[in-house]
């Protein structure tokens, strides 16, 4: 069922952002674009912010926005929104932050609070509730932004980059818990995911557009979309090489039943579905019959499938190949085309260092 | 000793000069003072008098001030369009014009002759000049710009990013600003108060033009060291000093962090 049904246009001066899409009950949907696509235009208008120029919003079968005569106002829109920036208000402790949307929505004070610990409790961060904001890290903020957006019991979650403005330690964790309570799948809740790193739509996403200069230029199934991605665009931000299958303690178990080794990300859980991620620039190519130089842990025989300029370098498609090799993708240097005198047919062997591969939790699809 | 690194050797004379500017004549006025009758000046009628009226027609344009120019340090702060940019340029004008001119149109607006005092005759008998009322009035006139301009400077430094978040919690115009925005402004109100009562405890110009000199009724302590200066000047020293001391307190009170407020 259509939870969110978005058709709007919106102009910033000589920017126009002019997008159309839905989001199901229960599933997250991922807005993934450069900075000045437009996401936050996007995002200010479902929020209520911004007002469109053009076009309706709907939220549970509910007009939002009917540019230009309907405009919910934000708090009467049942919209939760999680910043780049935890934004905890510093005048009150962590509890009264997360009890802040049920208090304002009209709870008791002792109901309100008994929502927030719940919460609190939920994102492993109890240990904090009498807290002022100003005492936590970067990570823990975030965490308790995460509680607070939720314990508004939202029809509508907005995530605008929320791990952005963590740094390196914290953002998987965060990542992890964003997984956790996104996957518990509240079943009338829907999600927008904005970002500008593929990896965040793939641990989190179900589905996902791909917005450039304000306009859908891709979408469809996350994973999908950013292992295969049919649009240079989307090739350019994501266009990395993707193995499902599930994870294991040092890497991933592919379907066909070969071993991927990579790092596993913290919240990886041997066991469960699992994707490996790594770039095409970290693919070696060697002729079929040589032994792999040096010491890569995953070497995979494939065939050429096409060989295409992308900006300096030759990108490289496998097709045929053993186990993962199909549609592996490989970047090399025009020199290194011609001295491998590789062309479409060609038997080729991939090898892959593990430090370049990622393995991250992946929402089953 | 720590040097002082930066600060070019040229710069200390004018500086000093302005400082013994700041400092010489209070100075002065300390050693002007004749110690011996000062307590008996002091406890005068007319010199207690003077200084309870000032410490409640400050104190009450001080509440005049918070309850006005709070909301109107917000509409300006929020408020898009070229109208605020005008209304803005306004708020300022009773900082810059001079006192005395303050007095005049506020006669001439609340004066028997006024439109508005005119009306206030007619329709309810309420004479406002030369009242301690019209000394409340004088005084939020030329206070109100401080605590207005350091409210607006603290709202515009801050943003409205929390406003917009407690918004998407569901928090309606009026909670997230009683919720939000005036938790927030609470330090920058608390200077601007002490500004404007600071202001309004020196007012001079304003209060004797509008309000007149009148003991127990509209003479502050600026208005009775004025008129004291002229017959005993012994007593105008020491109702001088009484304002010096009360100015310190304020200054103690509110920490140079008020001014900092002040852009």
């Amino acid at each position: 069922m259509t939870s969110l049904h978005a058709d709007l246009t919106a102009r910033r001066g000589e920017f126009a952002l002019d997008v159309r899409f839905d989001v199901p009950a229960g599933s997250v949907l991922a807005v993934l674009g450069p900075n000045g696509s437009g996401k936050s235009t996007l995002l200010g208008c479902l929020a209520g912010l911004h007002l469109p120029d053009r076009g309706t919003i709907t939220l549970r079968g509910r007009t939002l926005t009917s540019a230009p005569r309907v405009h919910v106002p934000p708090h009467a829109r049942s919209v939760g929104l999680l910043a780049q920036d935890a934004l905890l208000f510093p005048h009150l402790s962590v509890l009264d932050n997360v009890a802040f949307s049920p208090r304002a929505r009209g709870a008791s004070k002792a109901a309100a609070r008994e929502v927030a610990l719940r919460w609190l409790t939920e994102v492993d961060a109890v240990g904090l509730a009498g807290r002022r904001p100003g005492q936590l890290s970067g990570g823990q903020a975030q965490r308790v932004a995460v509680a607070r957006a939720l314990a508004g019991d939202p029809a509508l979650l907005l995530l605008d980059e929320p791990l952005a403005a963590l740094d390196v330690d914290a953002a998987p964790a965060v990542r992890g818990l964003l997984r956790r309570v996104l996957g518990a799948r509240e079943p009338e809740r829907a999600t927008v995911l904005v970002t500008h790193d593929p990896l965040d739509a793939l641990a989190l996403a179900d589905h996902v557009v791909v917005l450039a200069r304000g306009r859908v230029v891709e979408r469809g199934p996350t994973r999908q979309v950013l292992g295969a991605p049919r649009n240079p665009f989307t090739a350019r931000i994501a266009g990395l090489n993707l193995v499902p299958g599930t994870a294991t303690a040092d890497g991933l178990r592919t379907r066909g039943g070969g071993h991927v080794s990579g790092l596993p990300a913290p919240d990886v859980v041997p066991g469960e579905p699992a994707v490996a991620v790594f770039a095409p620039g970290a693919v070696a190519v060697h002729p079929a019959g040589a032994p792999p130089k040096g010491s890569p842990r995953n070497t995979v025989g494939a065939v050429v499938g096409g060989l295409e300029p992308h900006g300096a370098v030759v990108r490289l498609r496998a097709v045929d190949g053993e186990d993962w090799a199909e549609g592996v993708t490989a970047d090399l240097t025009p020199s290194a085309v011609a001295e491998l005198g590789l062309e479409p047919g060609t038997p080729v062997r991939l090898a892959v260092k593990a430090t370049a591969v990622a393995i991250h939790p992946a929402p089953s699809q | 000793m720590r040097p002082d690194r930066g600060v070019p050797r040229a710069l200390w004379i004018p500086a000093g000069l302005a400082l013994a500017l700041v400092v010489l004549p209070v100075a002065g006025l300390l050693a002007r003072a004749d110690w011996a009758r000062l307590p008996e000046l002091l406890t005068s009628a007319a010199a207690l008098n003077a200084l309870r009226l000032s410490l409640v027609t400050a104190a009450l344009s001080t509440v005049a001030c918070v309850l006005l120019g709070t909301p109107l340090a917000v509409v300006l702060a929020r408020s898009a369009g070229r109208g605020v940019r005008v209304l803005r340029a306004v708020v300022l004008l009773p900082l810059v014009l001079p006192p005395v001119v303050g007095g005049l149109a506020l006669l001439f607006l609340l004066g028997r002759n006024g439109f508005l005092g005119y009306l206030l005759d007619v329709v309810a008998g309420v004479r406002v000049p030369f009242t301690t009322a019209a000394v409340v009035i004088a005084q939020t006139f030329v206070a109100m710009p401080f605590l207005v301009v350091s409210l607006e400077g603290a709202l515009r430094g801050s943003g409205d990013r929390f406003e917009r978040v407690a918004a998407t919690l569901g928090a309606r115009p009026w909670t997230v600003f009683r919720r939000v925005t005036v938790p927030l402004l609470l330090p920058a109100l608390g200077s601007g108060a002490v500004l404007s009562f600071a202001r309004a405890l020196g007012e001079f110009g304003a209060t004797i033009t509008f309000a007149g000199s009148l003991q127990d009724v509209t003479r502050t302590l600026p208005l009775a060291v004025y008129n004291q200066a002229e017959t005993d000047v012994d007593s105008a020293i020491a109702l001088a000093l009484l304002l010096v001391v009360v100015a310190v307190l304020v200054i103690v009170v509110a920490r140079p962090r008020a001014l900092e407020g002040i852009r």
